[in-house]
């Protein structure tokens, strides 16, 4: 890390050194290098948004308002909020326990474990929705008990924030596995050699520490909730008015040719969980 | 660091509390087995009712061998085409300082907050066949993006353009200098100072990146579903095929696929945390 301090990235510094000389084809060759990736970029990131902007805004402003007023789409919106708002608080506790368990404690199985939990970060959407099928469906392994106790899970809002709370769980345990190993436990146990209690100590000494992680954790939960398609689609089955979220209105707006509602929904969902993750990223900085 | 932390007597910090800590590690661990173990069995045990046999029947059938060849490939430029194009961003972002630099490396972290599936509609939105841009390359050059494996790699790229960058970037940032000084003075030109002395300090960052980006490319459904269609022995992908047969309520064929896809993804994560845990304990000693 030192290593960053004392040569930092840029180009003058660089020309600056002994038995260095910025050579005309050094020029070159860096104009050459950044022309390459700008374009890059350009073409595989920002053309495709300013697209989706100006298809969005092709019929004006009203036309947007309009399709996005609709009662079944505000009510998918409201739908897609509230299974994403769950995902957020369930692994706000689970998560940060299991990063917790991941770091301090030690038990057999335990590197495994580290490893399974990047696995929802790898298996698909749909494999996703349909194990969770195969477990709730209307033939699953669980149908008899959930009959016997009267509940709806596939093809109902329970069924999908599952598939979310799966699909999500990688974020905030790799988030926050890196910064519990830094802290260390020196402060830990400084607060329990004067007496505070595991909770105290949590509360007043670890959860600070880890405050920023926590919070990079959660919107990138949250931004990766509202974007969830595959698993929802197969678990959800995605019946307008009852189990449809924005994604899955989107992709039922293209096929029914309503281009204007599809990518104005579209543009919205993107641009509300980019100012999330971007909002957070910002208060980090700032914090620093 | 984490020397540190693991050879701390372990209980003495929470011996307070035994109950806390067993209560803690019992919540975390029934979450880890009920959110993840207990589904994977199932899709295992189901994939495999008709034994191996019964399994590979359903994968070489003509449709579904077909999604998976497509998947495979497209997945595998992708991650080719990302490993170059994501090495030579990170060692930008590094190396050069230029306007617009700060806003550039804004943009690596982009695809990582947008939606798979709002990927898949500006895609379409910006090559569909009846776009400007999709109608003047299918006039002019013949080419088919959408619909098409171009789309699907475009797509991909979009998705995992992040991976490798980021993976890399921060090594590249904490490598010395003073190596790839030492072989300018020794009279080595810019393009074999890389090759032979910054490459091997970055193959693990950029084998992890790129890795990453294949597993995450062969699983990905909702930018693909948009962009390539659903049109089996032409551009329906895996993942594609399993909700088809799902939809269909052909389950050998949906679990079958499954099975071979969470392997995939197995194989792949496991490799890569073995990668990282080995360069972990070589520091360490």
């Amino acid at each position: 890390m030192t290593a960053v301090a004392h040569h930092p990235p840029s180009a003058r510094s660089v020309t600056r050194r002994p038995g260095r000389i910025s050579l005309p084809m050094d020029v070159w060759r860096r104009r050459l290098l950044i022309a390459i990736v700008v374009t890059y970029v350009t073409i595989l990131v920002l053309a495709p948004i300013a697209a989706l902007i100006s298809g969005a805004l092709a019929e004006g402003l009203g036309a947007v308002v309009r399709a996005l007023s609709q009662p079944d789409v505000l009510s998918a919106f409201w739908r897609t909020l509230s299974i994403a708002l769950i995902t957020v608080v369930v692994h706000s506790l689970c998560g940060t326990a299991l990063a917790w368990v991941m770091v301090r404690h030690h038990f057999p199985g335990r590197q495994l474990l580290n490893g399974l939990i990047d696995l929802p970060f790898a298996v698909s959407a749909v494999v996703v929705g349909y194990m969770l099928l195969l477990l709730f469906g209307r033939t699953g392994l669980l149908a008899p008990v959930l009959q016997a106790l009267n509940l709806k899970v596939a093809f109902a809002l329970p069924g999908m924030i599952l598939a979310t709370l799966f699909v999500t769980l990688p974020f905030m345990v790799r988030e926050l596995i890196p910064v519990l190993k830094e802290f260390g436990v020196e402060q830990e146990q400084a607060a329990a050699t004067l007496g505070a209690s595991g909770w105290q100590i949590f509360w007043r000494v670890t959860f600070p520490a880890l405050r920023w992680g926590f919070i990079y954790g959660l919107t990138l939960t949250f931004a990766r909730a509202l974007g969830e398609f595959g698993a929802v689609l197969v678990i959800g089955g995605g019946v307008q008015g009852r189990t449809e979220t924005a994604t899955l209105y989107i992709f039922r707006a293209l096929n029914e040719r309503q281009y204007v509602g599809a990518y104005s929904a579209a543009l919205v969902l993107g641009l509300f969980s980019l100012a999330i993750v971007l909002g957070s990223d910002l208060l980090r900085k700032k914090e620093k | 660091m984490n020397t540190i932390a693991s050879s701390w007597p372990r209980p003495k910090a929470s011996e307070s509390s035994p109950w806390g800590r067993r209560g803690v590690r019992t919540v975390a661990l029934t979450y880890l087995t009920v959110m993840l173990i207990i589904p994977l069995a199932v899709i295992f045990q189901d994939g495999l009712r008709a034994g191996l046999g019964g399994l590979w029947q359903s994968i070489l059938s003509p449709i579904a061998w077909h999604a998976l060849k497509l998947t495979l490939w497209t997945a595998a430029v992708t991650a080719l085409i990302n490993a170059v194009m994501g090495m030579l961003t990170a060692y930008v972002l590094v190396r050069y300082s230029f306007p617009g630099k700060a806003l550039l490396n804004g943009l690596v972290d982009l695809p990582l907050a947008i939606p798979t599936l709002v990927t898949g509609v500006m895609l379409v939105v910006l090559y569909g066949p009846q776009t400007a841009l999709g109608s003047w390359l299918a006039r002019e050059f013949g080419w088919r993006i959408i619909f098409a494996p171009p789309g699907i790699i475009l797509a991909l790229l979009f998705i995992t353009f992040p991976f490798v960058v980021r993976a890399v970037q921060p090594v590249l940032q904490s490598l010395d200098r003073e190596q790839e000084e030492a072989a300018a003075t020794l009279g080595a030109g810019p393009w074999t100072i890389f090759r032979r002395v910054t490459l091997p300090a970055l193959w693990l960052p950029l084998t992890t990146g790129t890795l990453l980006s294949f597993a995450r490319a062969i699983g990905e459904f909702g930018a693909i579903v948009i962009v390539a269609g659903n049109i089996p022995l032409r551009s329906q992908t895996a993942a594609v095929y399993v909700l088809g047969e799902v939809e269909s309520e052909n389950r050998l064929g949906a679990s079958a696929m499954s099975v071979v896809m969470l392997m995939l993804a197995f194989g792949l994560i496991l490799l890569v945390d073995w990668l990282q845990r080995g360069r972990q304990t070589s520091r360490d000693e």
